[in-house]
């Protein structure tokens, strides 16, 4: 299958992975000031806050997928192949998405309205990750001047989920495997993203209880 | 286990004071800072060491740093400074709502606290109608815990905590919120765990209390440590030094005890103990003593009336004797001189009592010198030999069969 043949499945092969990116990167934010009552009052390792909000999120993710999967499979199509790839790159997205998760929960708890930049930050990130339009599209529209193309398209390809994104649908629309580029960022970003989110998260946790 | 529970070393807390606070980004950056706040150290170089299976207790005046040292304990709050080690596994229930979640029903939190606290779902399971039984909540188990009352939360909670197989306990002041009978339950499974030799942590301000339940205590202050040591001192200690801190009257330097109030015509100077002619603050149950009070009339007053109570640490009036009660006419006094109470056998129960003295007019309405709390002295175990309460009868015991088995 080739550009936009069934917009359908085009669009949830990456709207799924997104839904379950903006979930955890939500649902963190809210796990650290939504249990204050907890923290203030008993002992226990506070990243388990996050991670369950993510871990939760996840079985619902996987189960959205194996529904996609079911529906390549109505329209002809043969994911069997790409299973265990995908299954690989959910985990790393989740990795990738609790690490950032983690660091806006420590956020969220010292200033209590980066929810709402986060939300606002999100939404323009919606757009600006080929969810709902193909990446040849911003290819295309790329100005003709060497120096003017290069500035966006770095800005562009600057942000990870672009890559996740465009890894998920490689696998399961178009049924190839992504490019080494891609891969490699993936992997970095998921590495980098859990290493920030817990070196933010160890060094403020002691002071959670008094924070909140 | 070994033989230390928990032991802490230059364990210290910083707290903020804040002074502005921008709690979100728009604030933070209109201001340009995020806070603005003074440091306070509400604890210092905490060095303590809690001894496995026993029951220790900490004491001190609200603010001292009793609840923030139970909370670096239960490793709630991190110390700035010095470390503590925990040896066992610790349930800890501090302060009302122990981590409950006020809407999940009381079933689901029983679950989710228990495995906060580190216990499996089948533990759990097999415990839970032993937590519930234990709470008394079978009712209002499926209610959702924000429908709970202050009573009710507290109940569930120390169920929770004590079943979970601790093998360190801590509890904040919390009891005091069931009623007496839940609180006698907790006392008998604080004595359980006593016995099964574990440690036992516990912040409390019902003094009499602790005495009888601990092994040992440690007192705060300020956030600084007084003291660890036997209940009994140590609780007499803080009892006097609170004392001290609430009654020093200004301009009265003399007074080493409570408040002192009256018009001054008498002035009780000094009040003491004898006991075999000497001057003591320390007797035993039945023992022969004298309360002496020191007077002074610069004027000459006609019949004052003299009178003493004695008071319990924990506040109970046991006695309070007076002149004119007795039907004794002290004619007029001038100068000065002392009335002699004497007591023939004292049948006070060992503790800690304190005298309150006071010289009156006729009437007994005029207060010409009144002195809470003057003096402090300590029964030790005596003839009788009684423990309980504050008096002994001195009743003698007989055991007669009245009627012979059948045989």
């Amino acid at each position: 299958m080739d550009g936009l043949q069934n917009y359908t499945l085009f669009l949830l092969c990456a709207l799924l992975p997104w839904n379950y990116f903006s979930g955890v990167v939500n649902g963190g934010m809210g796990a650290l000031t939504g249990n204050a009552n907890l923290i203030k009052k008993t002992a226990f390792p506070r990243q388990h806050l996050v991670l369950a909000a993510s871990a939760a999120l996840f079985v619902t993710f996987t189960i959205e997928m194996a529904v996609l999967l079911l529906a390549l499979v109505v329209f002809g199509v043969n994911p069997l192949l790409w299973i265990v790839p995908t299954l690989v790159l959910m985990v790393l997205l989740a990795v990738f998405a609790t690490g950032l998760g983690l660091v806006f929960a420590v956020a969220n708890v010292y200033f209590r309205d980066s929810a709402h930049f986060v939300a606002i930050g999100l939404q323009v990130l919606f757009y600006a990750t080929p969810v709902i339009y193909p990446i040849t599209l911003v290819q295309d529209v790329s100005p003709d001047s060497l120096v003017a193309r290069f500035h966006i398209d770095s800005l562009y390809f600057a942000n990870p989920l672009v890559h996740y994104v465009e890894a998920f649908r490689d696998l399961l629309y178009e049924q190839a495997v992504p490019s080494l580029t891609t891969i490699a960022v993936v992997v970095g970003c998921a590495i980098a993203s859990l290493w920030l989110g817990l070196a933010v998260f160890n060094r403020f946790s002691g002071r959670l209880a008094e924070e909140l | 286990m070994g033989d230390i529970a928990v032991e802490t070393s230059g364990v210290s807390k910083r707290f903020r004071l804040y002074h502005e606070r921008n709690q979100s980004l728009k604030a933070a950056f209109m201001r340009g800072r995020r806070a603005k706040f003074e440091e306070f150290w509400a604890l210092q170089d905490i060095d303590l060491q809690i001894p496995a299976g026993k029951t220790f207790g900490l004491i001190g005046h609200n603010g001292s740093g009793k609840s923030t040292l139970l909370k670096c304990l239960a490793g709630i709050l991190v110390p700035d400074r010095g470390s503590i080690g925990v040896h066992g596994r610790v349930s800890a229930l501090l302060e009302l709502g122990a981590g409950f979640h006020p809407e999940l029903s009381g079933r689901d939190n029983v679950y989710l606290n228990g495995s906060i606290l580190g216990m499996s779902r089948k533990q759990i399971d097999r415990q839970f109608d032993e937590i519930v039984d234990f709470a008394g909540l079978e009712t209002f188990i499926d209610t959702p815990v924000k429908n709970y009352s202050s009573g009710m939360y507290v109940r569930l909670g120390f169920s929770v905590a004590i079943n979970v197989d601790p093998e360190i306990l801590m509890v904040d002041e919390v009891l005091a919120v069931g009623d007496e009978s839940f609180q006698r339950k907790c006392m008998e499974k604080f004595a359980d765990f006593r016995a099964q030799g574990r440690t036992v942590i516990i912040v409390s301000h019902a003094l009499g209390t602790m005495r009888s339940m601990c092994d040992e205590v440690a007192w705060l202050d300020h956030g600084k440590l007084q003291g660890v040591g036997r209940p009994s001192d140590l609780v007499d200690e803080y009892v006097g030094a609170s004392h001290e801190d609430r009654t020093q009257a200004p301009g009265d330097s003399t007074s080493s005890g409570g408040s002192r109030w009256g018009s001054q015509e008498i002035t009780l100077d000094g009040a003491e103990l004898l006991c075999d002619g000497r001057v003591t603050s320390q007797v035993s149950t039945g023992a022969d003593v004298t309360f002496r009070l020191r007077w002074t009339a610069p004027e000459p007053v006609a019949e004052p009336v003299f009178g003493m109570a004695i008071y319990s640490l924990e506040g109970v009036h046991v006695t309070g004797p007076n002149s004119q009660d007795v039907g004794l006419s002290t004619g007029t006094v001038h100068g000065s001189g002392h009335v002699d109470v004497h007591v023939p056998t004292l049948m006070l129960t060992p503790g800690t009592y304190q005298v309150t003295a006071a010289v009156l007019d006729s009437t007994g309405t005029h207060a010409f010198d009144h002195r809470d709390r003057m003096f402090r002295f300590d029964v030790t175990a005596g003839h009788p030999r009684d423990r309980y309460g504050v008096v002994s009868l001195g009743g003698s015991w007989d055991v007669a069969v009245d009627r012979a088995p059948v045989t």
